[in-house]
């Protein structure tokens, strides 16, 4: 066998090779026992490269810093901070919400910079590996876990029957406030519903942004944004069956 | 108060390039061997990126962030001391295809992550980063030639040639093993 040969069995096992040409090489591996060997050390290596912990995944405190102009307004002072100065600035900025405004009450601009910024934290949670804090399709264990980590309780209801399954949920942050998150699934897609204490009453309505869309309402004292890449008539959908099985609900505690 | 043309630009890197940022930093984390080197590149990558971000033509942001980030990586480290980046490479092949373990007696001998590590860290870097960028980031040759900016004849070769070099040290045949 000669180094052009093992190229093209390499070429094979990357799945580089037309049809007739990986046909062949298959047929040849087959039969040549020096071809076949080689190829089985290329498929050994191959296996052992493919371990999951090989690849290195960007630190959680890089991911909140790294975009040189990330339209946050408290970007530079987290540039490069350690966790703990994360933490501080995210006090700081808590402080100033709840000093400042109610997140949804505010003008038109607002309500749009909330929901951009709902639409980029749906974005961050698909990529960075922290979709899910506590995961249970259980409606029980999803709420109590919220329990402490928040100055509200969340409304949590599993929407399987209406073909969103919880999947779990996980603590947030919308403009320096912390938001319960909740994880649903939609077939192949995810919808992340974001939820905190809000007053006043408003219908959904409907955004969409880099491929995503969001749909925002105020009811029985919380904000609530939905985000996901699903079709706007499916999140509506998604809408539609969380308020309905909430107002139910609701109505059964009174 | 209207989003800024700027504020725009930014949404559409920020959408372009952050579902990519794992794949950047597992690159730059391999490429300088350590978290500090790595975090400086990627930083500098990021600047670099939406510097440019307006030449992009919005085809395949992956491969061309990856290029970015592997030039400024191997710039960056260039600088440090005592870093061979431009170790000196062999480009012939030497494959030890002869009188190898029958393929039935192929066997992994290491599924140890901190071997695998180590076998993958040792690697001369021009080798390191075309397994890093086939195994690890399931790139094509022709992708791979552009992120590198090499022949993809260059790319198959290297390629062959670090895979030789980990089946050395991570496949064994009980016949090797065996007295």
């Amino acid at each position: 066998m000669n180094c052009h040969d093992a190229l093209l069995v390499q070429a094979y096992l990357d799945d580089e090779l037309d049809a007739a040409q990986s046909l062949e090489v298959a047929r040849h591996v087959e039969t040549c026992e020096r071809c076949g060997t080689y190829y089985r050390r290329l498929e050994a290596t191959r296996g052992a490269m493919s371990h999951p912990q090989l690849r290195y995944q960007a630190p959680a405190y890089l991911r909140a810093s790294i975009l040189p102009a990330a339209p946050r307004a408290n970007a530079a002072s987290r540039h490069r901070l350690p966790a703990w100065g994360l933490a501080l600035a995210a006090s700081f900025i808590a402080l100033a919400a709840i000093g400042g405004f109610g997140l949804l009450r505010g003008t038109g601009t607002r309500q749009d910079a909330v929901v951009a910024e709902a639409i980029s934290g749906h974005m961050r949670s698909m990529q960075l590996n922290h979709l899910i804090d506590v995961v249970s399709t259980d409606q029980h264990t999803v709420k109590p876990w919220f329990d402490g980590k928040l100055d509200f309780s969340p409304e949590v209801t599993d929407l399987v029957a209406e073909g969103f399954p919880l999947a779990g949920g996980r603590m947030d942050v919308l403009q320096g406030r912390s938001v319960a998150a909740l994880v649903y699934r939609h077939r192949l897609h995810v919808v992340n519903l974001y939820q905190w204490p809000a007053s006043g009453s408003t219908e959904p309505a409907a955004t969409a942004a880099d491929g995503y869309n969001a749909v925002s309402w105020t009811e029985g004292g919380m904000a609530y944004i939905a985000v996901s890449n699903v079709a706007p008539d499916t999140l509506d959908a998604f809408v539609a069956a969380f308020r309905g099985r909430n107002s139910l609900r609701n109505e059964s505690k009174r | 108060m209207s989003p800024s043309p700027d504020r725009h630009r930014t949404a559409r890197f920020e959408a372009c390039f952050l579902p990519h940022l794992d794949a950047a930093w597992n690159l730059a984390r391999w490429l300088a061997r350590s978290d500090a080197d790595a975090e400086d590149a990627l930083q500098e990558s990021m600047l670099r990126a939406l510097r440019y971000f307006d030449s992009f033509n919005g085809e395949n942001p992956r491969v061309w962030l990856l290029a970015i980030v592997r030039n400024t990586t191997w710039t960056l480290i260039a600088k440090k001391p005592g870093q061979g980046v431009h170790e000196s490479l062999d480009e012939d092949l030497h494959l030890l295809v002869d009188g190898g373990p029958t393929p039935e007696a192929i066997a992994l001998v290491a599924s140890d992550i901190a071997v695998l590590q180590s076998a993958l860290d040792t690697l001369p870097a021009p080798l390191r980063e075309i397994v890093v960028l086939r195994e690890l980031e399931g790139f094509s040759y022709k992708e791979i030639a552009t992120i590198t900016s090499l022949k993809i004849g260059t790319v198959m070769s290297r390629l062959a040639r670090a895979r030789e070099r980990l089946a050395a040290e991570l496949v064994r045949s009980p016949l090797e093993v065996s007295p």
